[in-house]
């Protein structure tokens, strides 16, 4: 089904417009209070919206009650029925649909449970279940259904982090194999860009930026964007281009690169992630940062840095690093930025060159 | 502060039960950061409240500062804890929340205001003092929670029981940054208990990894990436864990899915074990478009972009193996190489590390 949101108002949600094509993924993603369950309330039909329209393959539905919208929803608690086995669990959608034959039911449950790998629980109830099949139960009942709008917040989130890694790495084949339309809310940037589709990034019940998962992860709109689409957050650097230079500070300067040879000169916020920063010199022409190191965090296969530029008017930065790398707190490095990686906004924070690397 | 001595402690919660805990032997070094780290059921909660007094173990004992405490009270082991969900008195001021720990010890007013104020600057909380905590977001109550175990000058230790839980990922990052200051500023003697290894692997100098009741490993987080002491262990630290593929021992090769690899052979003696299992990390394995000595013909199933990095998945024979590739790096299409490097190679034999 195509569902498509005309300036929709209510709560936490302001003046969004959104088109949902048939059969197609869609990645809400946005800290919490960014108003994602909100908006999926909306697109369930649970809230009507007080301002905007909401179409359904076209028609008006504000009348149209959720019962009737072929709608499922997934929440963050995995919510399935006790008393049932898990056969049983994933096929109550399907005796909700009057003469569906029995055998096709059979089929149908059989087939979902072996695409979330649960084809050998069928005869358990719920309390049987770790918390990984319990929400892999919940994800079957709601994909059993061909077709359809299917929302899911934050499936995965009250799961332990390696069963939510273990199933957050299926879900983007499972969802390929489903002719649902789907839309998946998270607070995850990795999580966003693991599921691939359409990322929606959400601040403030406002959409800030619409695209591939990758294309809004290299490419932010805003400062805010930037800062929302990974952690450690995208970098914030105070900068000038004045003639043929970028300058970070008295003593930080390099030739101003190719992407930002249009933009006049001033002053504008640059940003660059944390895994692009270096410690040793990389490329000629690199801009150097002396700073002090205030903070290392290690987690034996990578070195989170942050460190705080002796430049007046810089904030503190993180370097990610590969490895284990220790360093005392105090101690001075030199951090090396490669001109080519900054994007540059501008003092409102909108996006004004991209970094084409 | 102070340093807690479990020694052979075991629990179970009912005498014909399974052992929740089991030979549980540890020192939590004074003023150290130590996290418990360990999948849901694995006993790490049962562990925290047997530290806290909640629960009396079923056999061992426990020592603080060289005193026997196995049979006290919590109340009387100075021992503070975390929860999951924020534990603030919702009328009050942050202010009033800070000091209510310490009016329950009688603490002296003008004592009282100078701890409040002294725990607030740490945790940057001192705009906040006159603020009712009930309007305050999750992520500032859970701060407001920890000021309360840190507050009290005679805390023997803080327990944090997952208390990250409620709080999103970007905002995590930021709290677990405040731990490690207040850790660095304070020397409390500290213990984290998570199901999640990054939160653990960032916050503590030394993890202890738990399955099933049972320590697996303690170690760095270096140590536990590095040299996994066992399978289960190189499964559980990484992301993804680590890759296993079964293999035999040939002279100073190995045999891998009728490919030979060169190791170091000297590095894992005369082991004459037949049954083998090739532990190495995705970030170790090499992916190249042209054979090389040594390498092993792998096909390519998946390619997952995920900004810093790609995440390939590829066939080894029938094994799926995952390789973790730097942005920028090439990656061949349908078909490639896998070299293991050999100091990154790590072998197992019936789940424990060869050394």
């Amino acid at each position: 089904m195509t569902l498509c949101l005309e300036g929709v108002s209510r709560g936490g949600v302001a003046g969004v417009d959104l088109e949902l094509e048939n059969g197609s993924l869609t990645v809400l993603l946005g800290p919490t209070g960014a108003g994602k369950t909100s908006l999926l309330r909306l697109l369930a039909g649970l809230d009507k919206p007080a301002a905007g329209r909401v179409r359904q393959d076209g028609v008006d539905v504000h009348r149209v009650s959720p019962r009737k919208r072929q709608v499922g929803f997934v929440h963050q608690r995995f919510v399935n029925y006790p008393a049932k086995t898990v056969y049983e669990n994933i096929a109550a959608p399907l005796r909700q649909t009057r003469g569906l034959p029995t055998s096709e039911i059979d089929a149908k449950v059989r087939a979902t449970a072996e695409l979330l790998r649960i084809d050998g629980l069928l005869g358990r109830r719920p309390s049987e279940l770790s918390g990984g099949q319990q929400q892999r139960t919940a994800l079957a009942r709601a994909l059993v259904r061909e077709g359809g709008l299917l929302l899911l917040d934050e499936p995965l989130v009250n799961l332990d982090y390696k069963l939510r890694e273990e199933l957050g790495a299926e879900l983007r084949a499972i969802f390929a194999r489903r002719s649902a339309t789907l839309v998946f809310a998270t607070s995850d940037p990795s999580e966003a860009l693991a599921l691939g589709g359409r990322t929606l990034v959400l601040d403030g019940g406002r959409v800030l930026q619409a695209g591939p998962a990758l294309d809004v992860y290299r490419r932010p709109d805003s400062v805010r964007v930037g800062e929302l689409t990974s952690v450690p957050p995208m970098n914030r650097l105070a900068g000038r281009l004045a003639a043929g230079m970028l300058l970070l500070g008295p003593g930080s300067q390099a030739s101003r690169p190719s992407h930002l040879e249009a933009l006049p000169d001033g002053a504008y916020h640059f940003g660059v992630r944390p895994h692009q920063l270096r410690l040793v010199p990389g490329a000629s022409g690199s801009l150097k940062l002396t700073a002090a190191v205030e903070l290392a965090e290690l987690s034996g296969s990578e070195t989170f840095l942050h460190v705080r530029p002796s430049e007046a008017g810089q904030t503190v930065l993180v370097v990610h690093q590969a490895g284990t790398r220790p360093r005392s707190i105090g101690e001075n490095v030199d951090v090396f930025i490669d001109p080519r990686q900054l994007h540059a906004f501008d003092e409102a924070g909108g996006l004004v060159a991209a970094s084409e690397l | 502060m102070a340093r807690i001595d479990v020694e052979d402690v075991a629990h179970r919660y009912d005498a014909d039960a399974a052992w929740a805990v089991d030979a549980l032997t540890h020192t939590f070094r004074d003023g150290s950061a130590s996290a418990i780290l360990g999948p849901s059921g694995c006993g790490k909660t049962t562990w925290l409240s047997i530290l806290s007094g909640l629960l009396r173990p079923t056999r061992g004992r426990l020592h603080i500062d060289g005193r026997e405490v196995t049979a006290l009270p919590p109340r009387q082991r100075k021992i503070a804890q975390v929860f999951q969900f924020p534990v603030v008195y919702d009328a009050m001021t942050v202010f009033e929340n800070l000091a209510f720990p310490l009016r329950n010890g009688g603490v002296a007013k003008e004592e009282l205001k100078t701890r409040v104020e002294a725990t607030a600057e740490l945790l940057g909380l001192t705009a906040s003092l006159d603020r009712r905590a009930s309007g305050l977001p999750a992520d500032e109550q859970q701060i407001v929670s920890l000021g309360r175990g840190l507050v009290r000058s005679d805390t023997a230790a803080v327990l944090l029981d997952e208390p990250l839980t409620v709080i999103d990922p970007l905002r995590r990052w930021e709290i677990r940054q405040k731990l490690r200051r207040v850790h660095q500023q304070t020397n409390t003697t500290l213990v984290y208990v998570t199901h999640d290894q990054t939160e653990a692997l960032t916050f503590a100098d030394e993890v202890v990894v738990m399955d099933r009741g049972r320590v697996m490993q303690v170690g760095t987080p270096r140590e536990l990436f590095e040299y996994p002491q066992h399978t289960f262990v190189g499964h559980f630290i990484g992301s993804p864990g680590m890759n296993f593929l079964p293999c035999r021992l040939a002279g100073h090769e190995l045999v891998v899915e009728g490919h030979r690899v060169p190791i170091d052979r000297a590095a894992f003696g005369d082991s004459g074990e037949a049954e083998l299992e090739l532990g190495i990390r995705p970030e170790f394995l090499e992916l190249t478009s042209d054979r090389a000595e040594g390498s092993v013909p792998a096909r390519i199933r998946s390619v997952t972009a995920l900004g810093d990095h790609h995440l390939v998945t590829v066939a080894c024979g029938e094994r799926p193996l995952q390789v973790r590739v730097p942005e920028g790096a090439p990656i061949p299409t349908q078909r490639g190489f896998l070299r293991f490097p050999p100091e990154w190679i790590r072998l197992y034999h019936d789940g424990r590390l060869l050394e």
